[in-house]
């Protein structure tokens, strides 16, 4: 019985010269995506001089600590960068959280008289945009978030495409029934979404969380519409204006020694890398036990009610 | 009871889902909905006003067509459709094809651990911003430091100054782009392969076709819906590029703009460097107007070929 079980397995897979293959494919374009990441950590350990001289290397000359030193020493627009990264993800995914599970909700319910308005209202904006200068004017002459934090928080708020994958979800996960037996018990409408309905939807919001968080984390543009002043500029975004700078001041003043002095104010090459590597670290090491939420609400996504 | 008690009672009867979608509506209305109002200033000669942004619309002169009739007078228009159409049309085609040879190669791998591990690693990229990728690519373009430079120079070559010649982008725009994105898709159609029905491959096999005959005759098949409508909902959104792509990693250098400037980083240049916000403003209305149509047809089309895939 066991025998003819592990023969019949065996007929299914691949022969051993295919699987090879198939290993060998996979695992060099999984290799390629991963790369450039230990590419850039290893330049964050390399020695500034060994750099200057042979360039970017796989095996450099010579490994140094340096860079994270002088990050850490000089670290505080880092730090600052940091706090205003963390602040934003926490409370902005927070609000969105919130914001779009009730949204979802309301509209799912199919007692709920104007859900089709109300779905309508939110699909439409995936359909259909202002663009980015009228979007731009409002946020900045209507809702005056030029140079404040909520200009990093509100524009990520809300997404239709987020409110679409819960509703599915709560239509699929959340039975009726449940929702009846409140209803009969006298429970409130919110105390039926906050009793009954939130404990049976928690991996549902827990991937739209996820994305939540990664939005904001990653985010760069709304840093680069609207904000001027340094004490509010996210990681990413401070990745890029040391970027800029540096080019900057490489173009416009050759060979003048106070642009040499301006230069030598900005992190060298591996504090740079050592910068990327400390933003992109937190995301790198807990990304692999949380995907299997990404992978589900991608799928949700994609075959949708 | 006229028609408002009726519609009164109704609101009161709805109150608490009412509320629930508060928050969320007035978002829309403010980050939507005035916007999209707001896209008038396509046909004025926008003028700011101390009064707000109302008065800045209503006080500003209608001029007509006059902004679109520039927009399409310059060289620009034609360039950064071209540009914005052409590389998503190529990001599509390649990104189906070598997605879904991945997700069947990873189906088929037999030691399943070693799959999930790979399958981590070409995920890895999706987690990324596009300045973090910036990054990536300069330690390989760097001129000076590059590890591609260092590589042409092994073989006697000349280094190249990657960051200001146009002829090399497309590829390297593309090879980012499916660097980047590959891994997603191809998890989102391994997921539809492990939902085939494990019996179709057994009655093949009975039959005695060979793995290769399994793919033809089963696997592809069955993933075709999903190819389809990823793919058709892709070209709905062909007018739209990847801000992040064209902007971060050719690190905004001008003598690329030929093959690098696509409507959305036009828009962006014409808001914050050139100030054009009546003609800027046309070709944001511009890419959402025909955006709209082609997402409207490409949905009609789903729905001809399968209603329950349809986006609407």
């Amino acid at each position: 019985m066991a025998k003819s079980n592990a023969k019949s397995q065996d007929f299914h897979q691949l022969s051993k010269g295919w699987n090879i293959g198939a290993n060998l494919i996979a695992g060099i374009f999984a290799f390629l995506c991963v790369f450039p990441f230990l590419f850039v950590l290893i330049i964050s350990f390399t020695d500034e001089k060994s750099l200057a001289t042979n360039g970017y290397q796989i095996i450099p000359e010579k490994w140094s600590l340096e860079a994270y030193r002088y990050v850490f020493q000089t670290g505080d627009t880092l730090l600052r960068s940091y706090g205003v990264t963390i602040f934003v993800t926490v409370v902005g995914t927070i609000i969105s959280l919130c914001v779009i599970a009730l949204y979802a909700y309301a509209v799912s319910r199919k007692s709920f008289r104007y859900r089709n308005f109300f779905s309508f209202f939110a699909f439409f904006t995936m359909l259909f945009n202002g663009g980015l200068v009228p979007t731009y004017i409002v946020a900045t002459q209507v809702l005056h978030l030029k140079d404040s934090i909520w200009a990093l928080i509100w524009p990520l708020a809300v997404n239709a495409f987020y409110i679409m994958i819960l509703r599915t979800f709560y239509s699929t996960s959340v039975p009726d029934a449940i929702l009846e037996s409140g209803k009969i018990d006298g429970a409130s409408e919110f105390k039926i979404f906050y009793k009954l309905v939130l404990p049976l939807s928690l991996p549902g919001l827990a991937t739209i969380g996820l994305f939540s968080t990664l939005g904001y984390w990653n985010d760069w543009f709304n840093a680069l519409l609207y904000i001027d002043n340094p004490d509010l500029v996210p990681l990413q975004s401070m990745l890029m204006r040391i970027e800029t700078s540096m080019q900057f001041i490489l173009q416009n003043s050759q060979n003048s020694s106070l642009s040499m002095s301006a230069l030598q104010s900005l992190p060298q090459d591996t504090s740079r890398m050592a910068m990327v590597v400390l933003a992109t670290g937190p995301i790198v090491l807990a990304y692999p036990f949380f995907q299997r939420y990404f992978i589900q609400g991608l799928t949700i996504g994609a075959v949708k009610e | 009871m006229g028609a408002i008690g009726r519609f009164l009672k109704n609101i009161m009867t709805n109150r608490a889902m009412l509320l629930m979608v508060l928050p969320g509506a007035i978002w829309f209305l403010f980050f939507s909905y005035l916007p999209m109002f707001g896209t008038i200033i396509a046909f004025k000669e926008y003028r700011f006003s101390r009064d707000g942004f109302l008065a800045s619309i209503f006080n500003s002169e209608w001029v007509g067509f006059d902004n679109f009739k520039f927009l399409f007078s310059t060289n620009d228009a034609y360039i950064i459709t071209r540009n914005t159409v052409l590389y998503n049309f190529v990001f599509i085609i390649l990104g189906l094809v070598l997605s879904v040879a991945l997700a069947i190669i990873l189906s088929e791998i037999v030691n399943k651990r070693l799959a999930k591990v790979y399958q981590t690693g070409m995920f890895l990229p999706y987690f990324l911003s596009w300045v973090i990728v910036g990054y990536f690519v300069f330690s390989f373009l760097s001129f000076d430091k590059g590890m591609m430079n260092q590589i042409l120079g092994w073989f006697g070559a000349e280094p190249v100054q990657w960051y200001s010649e146009a002829k090399y982008w497309p590829v390297i725009l593309t090879l980012v782009s499916l660097w980047k994105g590959i891994g997603y898709s191809s998890v989102v159609y391994l997921a539809a392969i492990m939902g085939i029905d494990k019996s179709l491959y057994e009655a093949a096999m009975i039959d005695g076709a060979n793995k290769w005959q399994q793919i033809k005759a089963i696997t592809i098949p069955m993933l075709k819906p999903l190819m389809t409508i990823l793919t058709l909902l892709a070209i709905g959104k062909i007018f739209y590029a990847d801000f992040g792509l064209f902007y971060q990693v050719p690190r905004d250098s001008g003598t690329l703009y030929s093959v690098t400037n696509v409507i959305d980083t036009y828009v962006y240049r014409g808001l914050k460097t050139t100030g054009e916000i009546g003609m800027t403003t046309a070709a944001g209305l511009y890419q959402s107007v025909v955006g709209f149509i082609l997402v409207m047809t490409s949905n009609y089309i789903v729905r001809k070929y399968d209603k329950d895939n349809a986006l609407f």
